[in-house]
């Protein structure tokens, strides 16, 4: 199996979210709108939302789940050091979901003044496919180097999958190819724990944040938490593009537990010197234990790697202290 | 869709609209309460509700994300959803309540879509429910619930925003049953010091387009920001303003007496 990067971890910011910001940022100036509101589960939204806000003049509020504002410290200082403001968020679970929220009742009042520069390819339409669209350079750029580099299209495409935006603009540059799209989902301690984010294998269609699309949720209809590892996956919903492609079988949707996606980060590290971020190494993770089940040997793969990992250095060395000890001084 | 076997049950009243008309025609100003089900003594409370002088009461059902919602329905329902309230055991003690004004459930659409829309609005009937208002149902996707809704005697309110087209609120007059919900500032649900001058605007440009009784919520807090309200519509929602007596523990005295208050400044 060759396996091939797409290395949207080296964009300024650290992930593929620019993309999309650029892009929503330019639409609030064209609009004349001077403020901007943004959810973030890592924060790498949000950093990428502050960092389009300060090129541009704009006022930028970041809403963040106060649960995620403790595991993401590195990240709330950089959207403060560029000028936003991170308002956390405490209601239900304290996550992705709850920002997502928070930041649709600002926008109900502020609208006239506000663009809500949503994060991933999820809300109300004209969102998921706005959003598909700016992401969609991911896979155009990788199907064109691949083409360059290669001289065929990738026989497996795979990307990691919570609202779905890396995945989403990875797959529109391949949809219609021959290639297998693989989307990897938080499998989190495992599906049968109930703790995970996997909400194409184990949701139901329902509406939240103005889609229709595949949620967790209990017997009445209420959403359910979800749980992640990486708080970038930590939602209980996929874009709804994502669940048409799921219904179609055009994609396939996978799930890889925590300690998968902790797999994927070391070996990643250590075989190739790219630290990922836990949502990437999802992917990788995946790829790494699972893939070659259902991947034949030979087979060419794209993987997106939609982040670094240096904002999970501080919660992976804690949760891998004992494998990797800090050395003791004389 | 399935087609309903079940007949509904008859509704409780002469129905939503048909009861909020006559009594507008009459000369009265309306005035519909909510109350979250589910919360310790709901029922006590709309029963108080309607002592009190209520044309109808909305009642609703609690859901996990509340997007159109201030911080005081937000609380109420985390609260009603932790001491275990269900849709199905708030239809259920509803058909216990004592009340004879019509009842309108107001929920999110995923609560009304898990069911399936046709489900769901039998459930409705069979509780006795008059009406429903889906606030994250936008029009342009409502044909399903409107379809199950009607064919159960199910009244869909829907809302029309200060913000709204002239077209759009045409529109929505158009296809609301019971009543025009209209929406009086651009915000989620609470209480406001002032109400909004949007709240006249938008009920004007309502009360112009539809012969539907029209009704001002969102902001209108107290007994005189209801009478200001009133002069602009057919009368007025409050919601936060009494849910936070009932979360406050005020309990069936405190909603009389407040909807009493409301009801005098709408009579005064």
């Amino acid at each position: 199996m060759t396996v091939y990067l797409k290395r949207e971890d080296l964009n300024h910011t650290g992930s593929h979210k620019i993309n999309n910001v650029l892009g929503q940022a330019l639409l609030t100036k064209r609009m004349g709108k001077r403020r901007v509101i943004a959810e973030t589960g890592a924060g790498q939204h949000g950093v990428a939302t502050a960092t389009a806000c300060a090129l541009f003049g704009l006022d930028c509020v970041v809403f963040m789940g106060a649960v995620d504002v403790k595991r993401q410290e590195l990240n709330v200082f950089r959207m403060r050091l560029m000028g936003a403001e991170v308002i956390p968020v405490t209601s239900g679970s304290a996550t992705l979901k709850d920002a997502v929220n928070e930041a649709l009742r600002d926008w109900v009042a502020s609208v006239e003044s506000t663009h809500y520069c949503i994060g991933s390819v999820v809300g109300p339409h004209p969102f998921p496919y706005l959003v598909r669209e700016f992401q969609r350079v991911i896979g155009d750029e990788a199907r064109e180097q691949m083409r360059a580099e290669v001289g065929i299209d990738p026989d497996a495409v795979i990307a990691c999958v919570g609202g779905g935006s890396n995945a989403m603009g990875t797959f529109a540059g391949f949809v219609d190819t021959e290639a297998r799209l693989i989307g990897v989902e938080a499998g989190g301690l495992g599906l049968a724990s109930g703790q995970h984010g996997a909400s194409i294998a184990r949701g139901v269609p329902g509406v939240l944040h103005g889609a229709r699309s595949m949620y967790l949720q209990d017997e009445h209809g209420q959403i359910l938490e979800a749980h992640s590892i990486s708080a970038g996956l930590d939602y209980p919903g996929v874009g709804p593009e994502h669940a048409a492609l799921a219904e179609s079988g055009r994609a396939e949707y996978v799930y890889a537990e925590d300690g998968t996606a902790l797999y994927g980060l070391e070996l990643l590290s250590q075989t190739e010197g790219i630290i990922p971020a836990l949502e990437s190494a999802h992917a990788i993770g995946w790829l790494a234990r699972d893939g070659g089940r259902t991947i034949p040997h030979g087979s060419t793969v794209l993987v997106t790697l939609s982040g670094r990992g240096d904002k999970d250095a501080p919660q992976v060395a804690e949760l891998l202290k004992d494998r990797y000890p800090m050395p003791q001084l004389p | 869709m399935s087609l309903n076997t079940t007949p509904p049950a008859s509704p409780r009243s002469a129905g939503l609209e048909a009861t909020l008309r006559d009594r507008r025609d009459a000369g009265t100003k309306l005035l519909v309460p909510y109350v979250t089900g589910g919360l310790d003594g709901w029922v006590q409370c709309a029963q108080a509700c309607e002592a009190a002088g209520a044309d109808a009461i909305e009642i609703g059902i609690p859901f996990s994300d509340p997007v159109m919602d201030g911080p005081v329905i937000q609380e109420a329902s985390v609260r009603a959803l932790n001491l275990g309230a269900t849709p199905d055991s708030i239809l259920s003690e509803l058909t216990t309540a004592d009340l004879s004004i019509p009842v309108v459930v107001m929920t999110y659409a995923n609560i009304a879509m898990h069911s399936g829309a046709n489900r769901f609005a039998e459930k409705l009937a069979t509780a006795g429910v008059s009406g429903a208002i889906l606030p994250d149902l936008p029009l342009d996707e409502g044909e399903p619930w409107f379809r199950a809704a009607d064919a159960n005697g199910v009244e869909t309110v829907l809302l029309g925003a200060p913000n709204s087209t002239d077209e759009r609120l045409a529109q929505i007059c158009e296809r609301s049953r019971g009543f025009v919900y209209g929406v009086s500032l651009l915000g989620v649900t609470g209480e406001r010091d002032e109400l909004a001058a949007s709240a006249h605007e938008i009920g004007g440009r309502l009360m112009a387009l539809t012969d539907v009784p029209v009704l001002l919520g969102v902001g209108v807090s107290t007994p005189d920001q209801a009478r200001l309200a009133a002069r602009s519509a057919n009368g007025v929602i409050v919601g936060s303003a009494l849910v936070r007596r009932i979360l406050d523990g005020g309990g069936p005295e405190a909603v009389e007496s407040f909807v009493g208050d409301l009801r005098h400044a709408l009579d005064g």
